[in-house]
């Protein structure tokens, strides 16, 4: 057997053909609906007089236009309203399964799939966001696709694809206490940049990912498309054997030892050749914030906001001051004197349930400082949420004054009426922080959950290694 | 999809890199159902001094006399000229609908984020990757030019410039085929619905459990 990478055999798994074009027609184990990317497949699916190919193959749930209020109320927005009703009615007419609004089991869709085994090892996953490489955190080949491909899935269970090239990026050692995977992954950006991994398929190894929980191996896969990168993925290892057993959507019985004697094997052969290969030691990674309008902007909270005089590319140092007018931020300020005056702590990259632990575990610690207008925790689903509500973790929130909310996406994008107004710096947890991302003129700067509640508290960014006892994941 | 052959037409610069679907088109106009009307909200915050809303007449809003698009020389833009890494961030194939309808179904830059380049031909839409250099050569020459117009033949995989310079450039061979053609990739799929059936069989021998739900 010629050795291969674990993008190789993932790949080679699911080829139904090679076109003569050098394309192939690959198979989708899991396609992910939810509202906003989904209308107009199902529209385009009914005009060609198509019909999905295989129901049971897909998983809906509503998610982006939500409100994280109570939920008893009716939607007042009524285009958002609109597009909540047709992923209903497009669900009850091909009967595929869906998690509506007032499922305990909604939620944001790239966490409720690893919650219910519908996401699983070795398996292509898929959804009409590109935030899907997240369940790559499970082993999976999980990438995010647009409104044509989502249809070309529904009508074929298939899509037509291109091999992508293999790209190492490896993690060596342990990283420093207070420091998590969103900040390996933060430093990963900061270092190849976000068009680092354009056209390459996404390893992440290394003994400091070989630590990662899960919900940190799929936090790291989240923001490999922030990389450049359609899909990012994590070798399968007992961790992941252990966080996918008993999942309602998990084999069980005879069918549960077939799969593990199959995702035991899902992991890069020694010797396999990758074409492009990384490395990063783990200590030197700090607590990482993001400065400018791009996740590639950022550096560890104990620097100061870079200059771009210093920056010896023209076109590069013209977008870091086009980035530091729309973020009002001055070359050398430290960045633990930028002043923050909302906080979000969600979004399908630290919303589950680790990430609630990690940020409840600094709301123990003081108050939300007063220059902070608002500070909302919301959780990734209706089962994280109920967790850490037996936890306890919502009265620590809450005491502290955080708002505690209904689960989706929330802020991250403020589809729903969660938005940043004009100028308002946020401590954010989400995954981009692109101009207008969070509200228009909306300022954001990306950090863990455990800097996010620091930040909360001080009413500007700290380093969350120095409070307490730092003892936060 | 409509096919694309050949196009004449003005070129705006747009000269900063990272471009993402968020900025190309905000998420207030995602709430859409439809695929169309997206033209008058391309680059929205850019282009407009308010802040826009779904289904609002953007005739009678106040424009940013600075961007690109909004000035005169570059009305009736067919072709954009970008930076590095245009199209990033967010799927939403909202921004290569947001484009088309606008009227710009070509966009040059030096590279393209993989799910905005993917989405973007699938809407017939040409994207061309040039060497950083011939960029900033395209980007003197349209700034120092009213008027400035390229000519290109996705056949001949060429570009003409008005002084009459030929650049070629690559694509994918499967792309320019099914772009040229105006090919419907799901009918092409369909075709093999054979092979699918054949691949599922075997699959659910291989691999039963992710046949049980
Ligand atoms: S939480 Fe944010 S990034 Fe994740 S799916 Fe929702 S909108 Fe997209």
């Amino acid at each position: 057997m010629p050795t291969q990478t674990l993008y190789d055999k993932l790949w080679d798994a699911h080829v139904v053909r090679e076109n003569e074009d050098g394309t192939s027609l690959i198979y989708i184990d899991r396609h992910l609906i939810h509202e906003v990317t989904s209308p107009q497949a199902f529209e385009g699916l009914k005009l060609a007089g198509r019909k999905p190919w295989r129901i049971d193959a897909n998983l809906a749930v509503s998610d982006h236009n939500v409100p994280t209020t109570d939920r008893s109320e009716p939607i007042k927005d009524p285009i958002s309203k609109l597009q909540l009703d047709t992923l209903d009615s497009n669900c009850a007419e091909w009967d595929i399964t869906q998690f509506d609004i007032h499922d305990p089991r909604q939620g944001i869709v790239h966490v409720i799939g690893p919650e219910q085994g519908a996401s699983l090892p070795g398996m292509t996953i898929v959804c009409g966001d590109s935030h899907t490489s997240t369940h790559g955190g499970l082993g999976a080949l999980a990438f995010g696709i647009g409104t044509s491909e989502v249809e070309h899935t529904l009508a074929t269970q298939c899509l037509i694809l291109r091999k992508s090239k293999n790209m190492l990026v490896k993690v060596n050692g342990a990283v420093g206490k207070g420091i998590t995977a969103k900040d390996i992954i933060l430093a990963i950006i900061g270092k190849i940049g976000t068009a680092g991994g354009t056209g390459y398929a996404m390893e992440f190894a290394g003994k400091a990912i070989e630590s990662l929980s899960m919900e940190g191996r799929m936090t790291l896969c989240n923001m490999a498309i922030e990389a450049g990168a359609r899909a990012g993925f994590v070798a399968v290892d007992n961790k992941t054997i252990e966080f996918v057993k008993n999942r309602p959507y998990s084999p069980k019985g005879e069918d549960w030892d077939k799969a593990v004697t199959y995702w035991n094997n899902l992991h890069t052969d020694e010797g396999a050749n990758f074409d492009n290969i990384i490395e990063l030691e783990a200590e030197n990674i700090g607590p990482q914030v993001t400065w400018g309008t791009s996740p590639e902007m950022v550096v560890s909270v104990s620097d100061v906001v870079p200059d771009p005089t210093q920056e010896p590319d023209a076109v590069k140092a013209e977008g870091m001051a086009n980035a530091l007018a729309y973020m009002d931020l001055k070359p050398g300020t430290p960045i633990t004197d930028i002043r923050i005056s909302r906080v979000f702590i969600g979004s399908c990259t630290n919303s589950r349930i680790e990430d609630m632990r990690a940020a409840a575990e600094i709301a123990k610690t003081g108050k939300v400082a007063e220059n902070v207008t608002e500070a909302i925790v919301v959780p990734g689903s209706g089962l994280v949420k109920a967790q850490a509500e037996q936890e306890g973790l919502d009265q620590i929130f809450i005491d502290a004054g955080f708002e505690w909310r209904e689960p989706g996406c929330s802020m991250c994008l403020g589809m729903n009426p969660d938005r940043l107004e004009p100028q308002e710096h946020c401590a954010s947890t989400s995954n981009r922080n692109f101009e207008g991302r969070q509200g228009p003129g909306g300022r954001t700067h990306l950090v863990s959950p455990a800097m996010a509640a620091a930040a909360a508290i001080a009413g500007h960014f700290v380093d969350v290694r120095d409070i307490g006892n730092g003892e936060s994941k | 999809m409509e096919a694309f052959t050949t196009l004449n037409g003005i070129v705006a610069p747009l000269d900063r890199p990272n471009v993402d679907t968020d900025a190309i088109i905000p998420k207030q106009f995602l709430k859409s159902i439809k695929r169309s009307g997206f033209g008058p909200n391309l680059f929205d915050e850019w282009r407009y001094l308010d802040q826009g809303q779904p289904g609002e007449d953007c005739s009678k809003r106040p424009v940013n006399p600075d961007f690109v698009l909004n000035q005169t020389r570059y009305q009736n833009t067919q072709i954009m000229l970008g930076r590095d890494n245009f199209g990033c961030g967010s799927s939403r194939e909202h921004a290569p609908w947001a484009f088309y309808d606008y009227g710009i179904s070509c966009i040059i830059a030096p590279s393209f984020a993989d799910i905005f380049y993917s989405n973007s031909f699938k809407n017939g839409i040409l994207l061309i990757k040039l060497d950083t250099k011939v960029i900033d050569c395209l980007f003197k020459e349209v700034e120092a030019t009213v008027g400035y117009k390229l000519n290109i033949d996705l056949e001949a995989q060429s570009i003409t410039t008005p002084s009459d310079e030929s650049i070629t450039f690559e694509i994918d061979g499967a792309l320019k085929h099914r772009l040229l053609n105006g090919l419907d990739d799901i009918g092409l799929s369909l075709k093999n619905s054979e092979d699918i059936q054949a691949y599922e069989e075997r699959q659910k021998l291989l691999t039963p459990w992710l046949f049980s739900h």
